[in-house]
């Protein structure tokens, strides 16, 4: 017996042990490559990087980021206008009026699919037909409102999704609660359902944004691209100016300028992003302490 | 009404395609999807028409090798990406200590907000170049001359191609499929984990007849998700990809286009044929690669909504 079984043994050791230098190398693979992107993106900034970037407008391949940083917040605030808005108020309703109909099928599946469908649709395509349609079909022109139309529709599915499951997740107990105080529908859901469920909301929006303003496929042929363009106060005919375009643009560019403004470009990008995930992840950790009663 | 916007989006966006593409649909006909060219013409060219639809004469467009760099990049992204997210996610939950977990998965959150073109600067300034001189020629110096392994020999290029590009899709599809993998990991019960150990079972079987098992269909749920990310990437690809148009990439390092990057690289430059057809044609290009991503995303949801149903343990709850 025991000759035959060493050898099993033998293999199901090997197994074991290339299992787990296997997931140890998984991790590896996972965390290098990102450390990796995200330390090069600050040391080639970081070699030529003046404060003075971040307050000066850039001119053709030179100069600095204040006014892609100022269209990039710009577009921002366009999309948790819009998006935020019609995302959240469509999360609402999947969430608290469109119960599930009969044999625990989830109601409204056409809209609950198109939804799904559109938070995967290639976000160049949304940038071809926002530019066919509004940008030269309307004639708006390259500028704000093409771009931050095209944007919201990226990220409604989104905020919608997210909205709706921080709904959901308020505990029954909660609306039952209200019921017995005698609330009316309209008036727990203000006071007691909304509020136990916004910091999912508002983390949903911060990730939303997060997603807007690294977006550059979208942007190209809707908020246009000129990188020397300043912020107008003009909903059409202003081509608004952002960071990506100004890493897209001017990384192969020959001169040295260029490079500068495309590492600086990518280093704020990545500045933003961190600030907005780090944000949502305070908010969630600190719902997750004061919240009582919840998981 | 809010929560008709998407579906009237998607039906919008849709509507524009089939529109501003149906002149190029009747003149390329359909060798439009098997063809490898891309010829605009003359832009001085005589004006022709056909099938009633005005372009400048010398026109032959072709998607195939758009279509099939789109398909092949994102099959090596699936490829690279889906064993080691399910190795990572396996190492965060089964044996890094919590809180070490818990900042590599924040990590690997941010992974996924950073821009693609963060990517694609990388790629082409940082890790294309160091492919090309110090991984790239080891790998062409020992592969044989024998078919498939073939493509993998010289020349290696510059590092702009579909390896590269394959390499950085895989890490940016990586957060989608680790992270979902990492929480479907998490809902498995203790108690059947903790039967196999008691039989004997090593870590390794344990995760290949309990663990996998019990969350197989929503790991391929979340691969086809992350593949639909890979096929729908458009300026990474148009940074790193190489730009390629009419022809298939030379071998595995060769430049080469995706449907998504040559749109982006050519809706500008289609302003100059005056009868719109390119413009048209780039129409035609977004339906097809529409077509392919609904498709794939439909499937990853079907996948997703059957194992949420069937099995209950599986998926995530709606």
């Amino acid at each position: 017996m025991t000759t035959s079984a060493m050898p099993r043994t033998t293999q199901r050791r090997a197994f074991q042990v290339a299992f787990r230098v296997g997931t140890v190398l998984g991790l590896l693979f996972v965390i290098g490559p990102a450390a990796w992107l995200v330390l090069s993106v600050v040391i080639k900034a970081a070699a030529h990087f003046k404060w003075s970037v971040l307050t000066t407008n850039t001119v053709g391949t030179s100069g600095g980021l204040e006014n892609a940083i100022i269209g990039t917040l710009v577009l921002m605030l366009g999309v948790l206008i819009v998006a935020g808005g019609i995302g959240i108020l469509a999360g609402l309703h999947l969430a608290e009026f469109a119960r599930p109909k009969r044999s625990g099928k989830a109601g409204f599946g056409v809209l609950r699919t198109a939804s799904d469908v559109l938070s995967g649709f290639p976000s160049i395509v949304l940038g071809y037909v926002g530019y066919v349609a509004l940008v030269v079909g309307l004639g708006w022109g390259f500028s704000l409102l093409p771009a931050v139309m095209i944007l919201s529709i990226m990220v409604i599915p989104y905020i919608a999704k997210s909205t709706e499951t921080a709904l959901r997740q308020v505990p029954t107990s909660y609306r039952e609660g209200a019921e017995a105080l005698g609330m009316s529908g309209g008036y727990a859901l203000r006071k007691v359902i909304l509020k136990t469920a916004l910091p999912g909301i508002v983390t949903g929006l911060l990730i939303a944004l997060a997603i807007s303003g690294g977006e550059t496929a979208p942007l190209i042929y809707t908020a246009g691209a000129q990188a020397s363009s300043t912020v107008q106060f003009s909903l059409i005919h202003h081509a608004v100016p952002y960071l990506t375009y100004l890493v897209f643009t001017d990384f192969n560019q020959p001169q040295a300028s260029a490079h500068y403004l495309a590492n600086d470009a990518a280093l704020v990008l990545v500045a933003m992003v961190l600030f907005l995930l780090v944000a949502a992840r305070l908010i969630v950790r600190r719902s997750q302490r004061f919240g009582e009663g919840r998981r | 009404m809010a929560v008709l916007l998407p579906f009237a989006a998607l039906v919008f966006v849709l509507t524009i395609l089939v529109i501003k593409g149906w002149p190029a649909v009747k003149v390329n006909g359909p060798r439009f999807l098997t063809k490898s060219t891309w010829s605009t013409g003359s832009a001085y060219a005589t004006i022709v028409t056909t099938h009633g639809v005005r372009h400048p004469s010398g026109i032959d467009y072709g998607a195939w090798s758009l279509i099939a760099g789109t398909l092949m990049s994102s099959a090596l992204a699936v490829l690279f990406a889906l064993p080691v997210s399910i190795g990572a996610a396996f190492a965060l939950t089964e044996w890094v200590p919590q809180w070490l977990s818990r900042a590599l998965g924040f990590f690997v959150e941010i992974l996924a907000g950073i821009p693609s073109v963060v990517f694609g600067i990388w790629g082409f300034l940082v890790l294309g170049p160091f492919l090309a001189n110090h991984v790239y020629p080891h790998i062409a110096s020992v592969m044989p001359n024998v078919p498939i392994l073939n493509l993998f020999r010289s020349p290696t290029g510059h590092g702009e191609g579909l390896l590269t590009t394959g390499l950085i899709l895989a890490l940016m599809i990586v957060p989608i499929i680790c992270s979902t993998t990492r929480d479907l990991f998490l809902q498995v019960p203790a108690l059947p984990k903790e039967g196999g150990e008691a039989l004997g079972m090593t870590d390794w079987e344990v995760a290949r007849k309990v663990t996998l098992p019990w969350v197989r269909s929503g790991i391929i749920g979340a691969t086809v998700l992350g593949l639909g990310r890979a096929l729908g990437e458009t300026i990474m690809v148009a940074m790193v990809g190489g730009s390629l148009l009419g022809a298939l990439p030379q071998n595995i390092y060769g430049p080469f286009g995706t449907i998504a990057a040559t749109i982006v690289n050519q809706l500008d430059a289609a302003g100059i044929d005056g009868t719109g057809f390119t413009t048209d044609t780039l129409a035609e290009l977004a339906l097809v690669l529409a077509v392919i991503s609904v498709a794939v995303n439909l499937v990853a949801r079907l996948i997703i909504n059957r194992s949420s149903q069937v099995g209950a343990p599986v998926g995530r709850p709606a």
